[in-house]
Parts: C-alpha cells; sequence; structure tokens
C-alpha cells in the first residue's frame, strides 16, 4: 500500500478497483492544517480524467500493472522506440509518456516501463544518467537555479544547470526524476 | 518560463523588501529580537513537524521565545527568520522558509491585521509602486480595508455547511484547500477569521463565543499569507491545549514533544497580546509574480 506522501508523477493506484495513473500532483498545505495532495489521474481503462484530493493519512492500493526494463532505440517524431533486452521485441510509446526527463535518454539508455496489460503506461529513467557536455554556454549571471551556476548544453541537446567549473567535453552526473534534470557531480 | 537573470533580479527584490519591513518596525518604535533557532521544545502541534538537531529541535516558529520576552516585559517586538519544517515541499512550500513574526502588547488579532494593512502598502511605496502588485495574471489592490469573511461565513457560502468548535478535522482541511481558498476573490487580500476552537492550540477563545478562537488568516493572490493570533495568556489552558496536541499526534503514530515548561512557566505574566507570523518568501511571489517559492529563494533544499 502507498501513503499519500509516496504519491508521485507516473505512479499508478487502483481506486475502487479501476486503475489510475497520476499525471499531476500538487503538495497543499495551510499552515495548521494537514497536508493535503491534490491529484489529477488518469484512468487506465477508459482514458478519463479525474481530480482527486487526498489527505496525508489516506492508503492507496498499486494498480494490478506489471513492469519491463526495455532498452531505448531511437525516436521518430513523438514516437519512442524501445527494445526488450531478452526478447528483442519492440514497442513505441507517445512522448508524453516519458515526459520532460526524455531530453536526457541517449539510445540504448535502459527504461522502466509499466505496463497494464499490453499497454505501456509510464516510462522511467534511471535515476542518474551520464552525459558528455558539448557545449559549456553562454552564462547570465543571474539566470539559474542558484545564483553561482549556469547554463549547459550536454550531449542529447538538453541543458542544464551546473556549477561555474563545468567545461564542454566533462561527463557530468544528472538526476532525472525531476523534469528539469539536477546537476549531481562531474564523473 | 521566467526570464534570464531572473533569479537577481528577485533576490534584490527581496532585499529591498526586507529593508522595508525593518524600516516599518523601526518608524513603529520595535525592537528587533534574534531567539534560538535551535531549541529542545517546539509548540506540540497536531500538523508541525520538527526537524531534528541532536537531541534538540530546528525552530519551528520563534513564538513561544517571543512571548516569553512579552512576559518579560517587552512591549513591541519583531524578527525575521529562518524556520523548519520537515516534509513540507510543494510549489509555495521549501521545508527551510524566512517568518517574519511580530507582537504587540495591548492589543489583539484585529491590531494585528490592521498592522498587516499598513505594512503592505508600505511595502510598496517603499520599491516606488502603486499599492498594488501584478500576480500571475490577477491585479491585486493592496489598498485597506481588506476582504474579511468569518469561516463560519465562508463554509457556509463555499462549501455548504458551518463548523463547529470541533469539526471533523479532514472534512474541514480538505473543503478548506478545495472550496474556500480557490473561491476567495483573487483581486483584494482576503482574511478569514474565527477559526473553530479546537483549530487554534495558542490562541485565546473569542469572549462571547466560545465556539471560535481568535484567530485569522490572510490571503492574497491565492496564497497563503500571514496568521495572527490574539495571543492566550491562561497557563493552565494552555498547558491542557499542549497536552491535547500530544495526544493527536500520539494518535497519528507521531512522536509527542516535549511540554514548553520555560514558556508555561510565564505564559500567565503576558500582557493580552496580539502577534502575526508572515511568510516572508510568499510576500517575495507576490512582488516578483513567482509562481513557485523555488524563483524568489537563492538555494532550495534541492540544491543546497
Amino acid at each position: 500500500m502507498y501513503e499519500a506522501g509516496e504519491l508521485k508523477k507516473g505512479l499508478s493506484i487502483q481506486i475502487d478497483g479501476i486503475p489510475y495513473v497520476i499525471t499531476n500532483l500538487e503538495f497543499v498545505k495551510p499552515g495548521k492544517g494537514q497536508a493535503v495532495y491534490r491529484c489529477r489521474l488518469r484512468n487506465l481503462i477508459d482514458g478519463s480524467v479525474i481530480d482527486r484530493t487526498f489527505r496525508s493519512g489516506d492508503k492507496f492500493e498499486p494498480a494490478n500493472t506489471s513492469q519491463r526494463e526495455m532498452q531505448y532505440l531511437y525516436s521518430e517524431g513523438d514516437q519512442y522506440y524501445f527494445m526488450d533486452t531478452k526478447t528483442f521485441e519492440q514497442i513505441f510509446v507517445n512522448a508524453d509518456l516519458i515526459g520532460d526527463a526524455r531530453k536526457f535518454m541517449l539510445p540504448e539508455t535502459v527504461c522502466i516501463i509499466t505496463f497494464f496489460g499490453e499497454k505501456p503506461i509510464s516510462v522511467q529513467l534511471p535515476n542518474f544518467v551520464e552525459l558528455k557536455v558539448t557545449s559549456a554556454g553562454s552564462s547570465f549571471v543571474g539566470d539559474t537555479v542558484s545564483s553561482t551556476y549556469k547554463t549547459v548544453t550536454v550531449e542529447t541537446g538538453a541543458t542544464i544547470q551546473v556549477p561555474p567549473f563545468i567545461k564542454e567535453g566533462d561527463r557530468i552526473k544528472i538526476d532525472t526524476r525531476s523534469g528539469t534534470g539536477v546537476y549531481v557531480e562531474r564523473v | 518560463m521566467p526570464t534570464p537573470g531572473f533569479l537577481r533580479r528577485n533576490l534584490e527584490t527581496r532585499a529591498r523588501i526586507v529593508e522595508a519591513i525593518r524600516c516599518f518596525f523601526r518608524d513603529e518604535a520595535f525592537l528587533e529580537v534574534e531567539t534560538p533557532v535551535r531549541y529542545p521544545c517546539p509548540a506540540p502541534e497536531l500538523h508541525v513537524e520538527a526537524m531534528r538537531s541532536e537531541d534538540w529541535y530546528l525552530s519551528t516558529s520563534p513564538e513561544l521565545h517571543m512571548k516569553r520576552l512579552l512576559a518579560d516585559g517587552y512591549e513591541s517586538i519583531f524578527q525575521i527568520g529562518k524556520c523548519f519544517r520537515r516534509a513540507e515541499r510543494g510549489r509555495i512550500h521549501n521545508p527551510e522558509f524566512t517568518l517574519l513574526e511580530w507582537y504587540r502588547a495591548g492589543t489583539d488579532y484585529l491590531g494585528m491585521l490592521a498592522d498587516m494593512e499598513r505594512l503592505i502598502p508600505f511595502i510598496c511605496s517603499y520599491l516606488g509602486r502603486p499599492a498594488h502588485v501584478e500576480y500571475q495574471g490577477t491585479a491585486i489592490d493592496f489598498s485597506p480595508p481588506w476582504i474579511r469573511m468569518t469561516i463560519r461565513e465562508a463554509f457556509q457560502r463555499f462549501a455548504g455547511w458551518s463548523p463547529g468548535p470541533c469539526p471533523d478535522s479532514d472534512r474541514f482541511d480538505v473543503d478548506l484547500v478545495d472550496k474556500i481558498e480557490p473561491a476567495l476573490d483573487k483581486r483584494h487580500p482576503t482574511v478569514l477569521l474565527d477559526y473553530p476552537a479546537s483549530m487554534c492550540s495558542l490562541a485565546r477563545l473569542k469572549p462571547g463565543d466560545p465556539d471560535v478562537a481568535e484567530r485569522l488568516e490572510v490571503y492574497a493572490g491565492g496564497l497563503e499569507l500571514a496568521n495572527a493570533f490574539s495571543e492566550l495568556t491562561d497557563a493552565a489552558e494552555q498547558r491542557r491545549r499542549f497536552v491535547v496536541e500530544n495526544e493527536k499526534r500520539c494518535r497519528l503514530g507521531r512522536e509527542p514533544y516535549p511540554i514548553p515548561e520555560r514558556f508555561l512557566s510565564v505564559v500567565g505574566r503576558m500582557p493580552p497580546s496580539g502577534g502575526c507570523a508572515l511568510g516572508i518568501d510568499r510576500l517575495v511571489m507576490l512582488f516578483c509574480d513567482a509562481q513557485s517559492i523555488d524563483e524568489v529563494v537563492s538555494f532550495t533544499v534541492e540544491t543546497a
């Protein structure tokens, strides 16, 4: 069972026997009140969207889903192709199942894809990826999450905030769990 | 998407706002104080989790220490300082945040509201702006008087029921967030007053209406901005309430906090006073048109 505090985007839960995936989650807490989680959920059977508000004490059953490790191959427009390394079966998923973190995927990145029956419902990148910095970028003073960070481009074409000592050619470790990606360290 | 250089601009605005706040209180002859950021006894409250610092805790609010100063004869005090609350992270929450808290002996929660109605326009004027801001597409007019609504009125109007002195807190908390807060008119700050008696462990009950406590909350632009009380000065009642809060905490599997004995031993000497806590990060968000607290702090818990 999940607790409300463990809910996050991409997680699938069962409500009244119907599986849903969380597409949006907002933490709301008045100063003296309890934490409340405003959730947008997509029905995995018919695709309809519902909004629900949960309290911090609520508990949730995981949805009847399965997970497989699959390797990213390539993308064509909005379709992203993956292969099961054991069975060599190939599938494609829509970009929005992966979310913003797809900009950190390289061919051969191994992801965890959640299926409801045969249907892929979410794609989870590894928590950390290592990518090469291809352009150390210009830095505005103060255009960054941290006032001393600067923006660089990595080999996938994505941009990310890093400390000023990072140079072109450096390999960096990125935490993919937030959509924007967070610099962890140089490797 | 914030434009390049946004963080620096916001931090500069933030510094000016804090400067303005200090000028306001200097002009009101307040004393600026600093009370411990690390102490043994956080005020026991059901939904406030203190972070541990070795065998003590980081401050969740400077309230108890500032009230001890009031009991010692200080009459007009303010503090701008960091507070810490576990497991509070979201678009408008960072577990470490900055509170402005001020206390006036001889007044009540309405006196603190009057302070706020002068403080915010003062800040606007100090920043060289008129008394309104544009926040997320809505113009918020800070000129007083602000919209006032009791909790009973707000719930009756937007949620279809009227909370008694001890309402179902789950129903109250969810309706407040789902039905009341989104319905408040964003064009003016709105003040919700007179919360159920069971929901204000540090505020005194309303003389003549003991089902409610003299607590008010100020909302602006959809953000919870400030919380003010007429402070409770009855030591026996305050002790009883701390015990009740600890019991509620234990029932939810949360650790009880040590009863604040030093505070209780002097709270009876406190004159009737008003106190107010204002979230400075939230205030800066309004002035910077920031959708997220991340845009108005130098480092968040993820980047610290």
